[in-house]
Parts: structure tokens; sequence; C-alpha cells
């Protein structure tokens, strides 16, 4: 599973409210999320970002509130992959819940400048700067999480064994 | 075992489990609050009709209270209408208050259980000895639809606090300073447990604040183990006392830390980061417009109690506002009754009805850009309450009160009695 996309790079910390600011949190569709998405740390990323892009980031991404908001805006903007250092818990889960592609990796936020083009490998843990020419080893998802971002999230899996 | 571990041994159904192993565990209770719409549409996408145990389920309309927007009133009209059709007993409309304080209020909460919230302050109810877990929504609708979840088991941090705490300072102080050393992703993924002759002194609403602020070091649950103080609290609000699950003296942490509280000042976290920490002494004297007490973090008895002590009789600086929003309708009526309330309208407080307030930027109180807020609730990141371009420190009650008071940044220890007695309400 590779996906290759422009990297944007942010700093450590990047909490849920830079993600997704508390204003718009009584939304729900997808779409009129998704048209908040990073606002909190830059106004101008709905419109500067193309689909199959890739955020870059330092450690302890998504910390903060448990907003699946957060989850939704990344998945609904187009971004295809969160690369960060280290993420914060719930939102990690919540990313894995919904199908959202990410990866542990270690320096990357030194390693990758805005806008270069970057490859991730989810099921060997590597990040390739294809701009830079350098190569990252991240870690692997693990099996169970791989599983569940293969089948589209936890949604399609529940329905299937529990729907009525 | 942990006492942690324990308990997710028992929802778990084995006999023992082990740090980093993946469970799947029965929930005792899972709380829903109104930023969450997202739990019903989940629960309905993946074909949820029926609540697996509406008993061990309950909704706190909380954050919008009372609804700003009709979009947030809408929310919660369709929230209230799951509640009745599903037969959910437990619903705390927008009377009641945050939900980390109504649910130990209204004896849902007790020593030894899981207790998972779409919140991610849940991790609160450490200070009553539960398993207290924040989770997304849908997260929460897969318990709805099944009463379980899978949690890996986490790794437990030791936080041992000496000394005595100064005059003046409380715990908020003491856990800014923690996570102000410790870092904002310190505990991601782990338990953080507290004790130390500090701990036991506390009473229940300053051990709160302890495991409240816990998940701003990356926490995923928080501990303090059920004492006689514990008891004394959940017993008549239970009616009963549960067996209290208890760490084996052979259990290994995976770190530990030591702090003496004993030459603590008030500690502040500065713009914007919860863990940039600073004493009061580097910063009094900054301009503050907007001072907050309130919230799961700052918004008890005891919080509203220490700013009347500080403004009695006094008016706060005319070019700053003080908003105070009790964390629940019984603090407000305890506050009400001991005269607090007076004393602060008096001096210049505004005050709204029990509930989230200005902590999300939503609602009562949002900050301009170019303001400077100083608050007793739990997060200073860019934009949490308002403006991404206004500044928040998040501080004690008493440093809000006495900042209040100033118009600036203001150490709250020249306005309190030292022979004041530490009352528990």
């Amino acid at each position: 599973m590779s996906i290759k996309g422009n990297a944007f790079v942010f700093g450590k910390n990047i909490d849920t409210d830079q993600i997704y600011p508390g204003r718009y949190l009584e939304l729900f569709e997808p779409a009129d999320v998704a048209k908040h998405a990073m606002e909190g740390v830059n106004s101008e990323f709905t419109k500067q970002v193309q689909a199959g892009d890739v955020i870059v980031a330092a450690t302890n991404f998504g910390c903060g509130s448990s907003r699946e908001h957060a989850a939704i805006t990344i998945k609904h903007s187009g971004v295809s992959v969160v690369v960060a250092e280290s993420f914060a818990r719930i939102f990690y889960r919540n990313c894995i819940n919904l199908g959202v592609p990410l990866l542990v990796c270690p320096r990357v936020s030194e390693k990758v400048t805005e806008g270069d083009s970057v490859e991730v490998n989810l099921m060997t843990g590597e990040v390739k700067n294809l701009t830079q020419g350098v190569t990252l080893q991240g870690e692997a998802l693990s099996a169970h999480a791989m599983a569940i971002i293969a089948a589209g999230g936890v949604k399609p899996m529940f329905k299937a064994k529990y729907g009525q | 075992m942990h006492a942690l571990e324990k308990i997710l041994a028992r929802a778990a159904g084995v006999p023992a489990v082990k740090a980093g192993e993946i469970v799947n565990a029965k929930v005792d209770l899972a709380e829903v609050n109104d930023l969450y719409l997202q739990v019903l549409k989940s629960f309905h996408e993946m074909g949820g009709t029926k609540v697996h145990d509406p008993n061990k389920v309950t909704f706190v309309l909380d954050h919008y209270a009372p609804a700003p927007t009709i979009q947030s009133a809408a929310n919660q009209k369709a929230m209230r209408e799951f509640v009745w059709d599903q037969g959910i007993p437990h619903l705390f409309d927008i009377d009641a208050g945050v939900c980390h304080q109504v649910m130990p209020e209204a004896g849902l909460v007790f020593p030894g259980m899981l207790l998972v919230a779409t919140d991610s302050h849940t991790t609160t109810h450490g200070a009553f000895g539960a398993f207290g877990t924040g989770v997304g929504a849908t997260d929460l609708a897969c318990i709805l639809l099944t009463g379980e979840l899978w949690l890996r088991v986490p790794e437990v941090i030791k936080v041992e606090l000496t000394g005595t705490l100064p005059h003046g300072v409380m715990a908020k102080d003491v856990v800014l300073h923690v996570l102000g050393k410790l870092k904002a992703d310190a505990a991601a993924y782990k338990a953080v447990e507290y004790t130390g002759e500090v701990v036991k002194n506390l009473g229940m609403a300053e051990r709160m604040v302890l495991c409240n602020m816990a998940v701003e070091m990356g926490a995923k649950t928080a501990y303090i183990a059920p004492d006689e103080v514990t008891r004394a609290y959940l017993e008549p609000r239970l009616g009963y006392y549960p067996v209290v699950p208890t760490t084996d003296s052979d259990y290994v942490y995976v770190a530990m830390h030591s702090f003496d509280v004993t030459d603590f000042e008030p500690q502040l976290a500065a713009p914007h980061s919860v863990d940039n920490l600073v004493g009061i002494s580097e910063v009094a004297g900054i301009k503050v417009d907007q001072a907050f007490i309130g919230t799961c973090t700052g918004g008890r008895v005891e919080d509203i109690a220490v700013a009347a002590e500080i403004l009695k009789g006094k008016k706060i600086s005319q070019r700053t506002r003080l908003v105070i929003i009790p964390a629940s309708r019984e603090v407000f009526l305890t506050a009400t009754k001991l005269g607090y309330v007076e004393t602060l309208i008096e001096a210049g407080a505004t005050f709204s009805t029990p509930g989230c307030g200005p902590c999300l930027g939503a609602h009562q109180g949002a900050l301009a850009p170019g303001e400077v807020c100083v608050t007793a609730s739990s997060r200073n990141f860019p934009g949490r309450m308002g403006s991404t371009q206004a500044e928040i420190y998040v501080a004690s009650p008493a440093v809000c009160a006495a900042s209040a008071l100033e118009g600036k940044l203001a150490d709250p220890r020249k306005y309190l009695c030292k022979e004041a007695a530490t009352n528990e309400y």
C-alpha cells in the first residue's frame, strides 16, 4: 500500500483545535467539516491542498480534545496520509477507525520540507523523500490497524458483523 | 498487576493482563456529550438500531448549554430524541453541568469501573479509582452497538508529590508544574498515577484537577488509589461501596517522578502550549482582558470559594471581565447558599449557567484578536477560546481571581488569609 503526494510540514504539538477549531464543532456533514481543515494553524490550507497530498509533522500530532472532526476533516480534505514523529492516542484511534492512513516516522519533520514529493509505504513503514533523495524508516502499522484501514475503517467491518 | 490492569482484566473477563496487550473490554458506563452527533451517525451507519445496554449509557448536554446556535440546538434535539427512543435512563440536559462533574455527583462513578466518554478529560475519574478514558465518536458508537471496546493495556507512570503545599498554591499549580517539566507528550498511550503525602491531604475536587490535567501529558487514563476521602465522597452518592482493586506490591512502574511542592509559587502555562511553564513572578503585570473560572478543570465549589475569598468586598478592574461558570447545578447551588455567588457578582463577576462555557471557543466568553485571558480551564492552544490571535494563560482559580482584581496577571497569595481553613464541599 504505497501513497505518493506533496508534503505540508507542521511542527510539534499540533493540537485538535489547530486541526479543527472548536467553533465549528456543531458541523457534522463531512463536506462541511472538510472546509476547515488545519484552519487553526494555516488558514489557507484548504485552498492549497490537492488530492493525495501528505501531512508531515513533528511529535504529538493531534493532541488535545477527542473530537473525531479532526480525523474527518483530514480525511475529506484530500490528504492521503499523515506521517508524524508521534501521535496523540485519541486522534490515532480516530484515524484508524475512519480508515485514514497514518504512520509514525522518527525525525520526518527534519527531513522533509514543505512541497517535497513524498512516497509512503504503509506495509513496510518506509518513507521516501523523492525531492531530496532521502529514505527514512518509519514504524509499519500493526496488523490490527492495517486490517481496519484496508477495510476502509471500522464502520464497514462492524456493519458486516452487527448491522441489522 | 496494577489496579488499572485489574480493572481491565475484570472488564475483559480474563484472570490477568499485562501492559501492551490488547483486550476487548466490557464498558461499565459510556458517556456521550453534545459535541458528538457523529456518535449517532456512526451508530446508524454501522447498522445499529438498538443500544446494547441503555443502562450503561448516559448523555450529557454540556458543551453547548444552553444552545447558542440553531445547529447546536438541532444536534441536542436529535440526541434527546435518541435517548428517549432508546430508553436510556440517564440524560443530563442543559440544566445539569459538565459531564465530569455531574457523573460522580449522580453516583454513576465508582472505584474499579471502566468509564469511556467522548471527551479527552475522562481521565478525571481516576480520582475515584476508576479507569476513565476518552475516545472519538465512532469508538463510542461501537460501544453503543456491542457494549465493548478494544483497549491496549497501558504502562503506568508514577508521579509522587511530596512536601507541604504552600499557602495560596493549589493542585492546579502542582499539575501545571508536573506537565511543564515532563512535557505534553510524556504520558502518551500510558497511565499516570499520583501518590504521596500531598495527594493524601487533598480533597476530591483537587484530586480531580490532577487527574483531569493528566490528558495534557497525553495520558490514556489517570489514577489515585481510593482512600477514606474517596469513600466519604462516594458512599452517600452510590448508596453502597464496592470492593476496590488495589495495586500489587511487586508491580513495576514504567517510570517514576518525584516532585517536592514545598517551595512552589503559583504556576502558569503561558501561550500557546500547556507545557510552557512559568511562575507567577515571571509574568505578573501582564495586562489581562478576561479571567475565566469554570469547566471540568476549575469550576468546582473550592475554585469559586477561593475567588470569593480574594474578591470579597472588592471590585475587579474596570478594564477586565471575570467570567465564572459553575461546573454543575450542585456546585452552583452550594456556592449560592454559601454566599460566594453574591460576593462575586458584587465584585463584578459575570455568571453563566453550568456547562463548558468558553473553554471550547464556541460561546459565553469568546476572545477577540489581541486579547489576553487567564483561565482556570485546561488548555491554551492557539484559538482554543476564540481568536487564534488571542493569548491564553492557564492558571489556578486563585490566580484568575487576583488577576481580575488587578487587571493584570497577579499573585493571589497576598489576598489570601493564611489561617483560612481548607474546606471540602
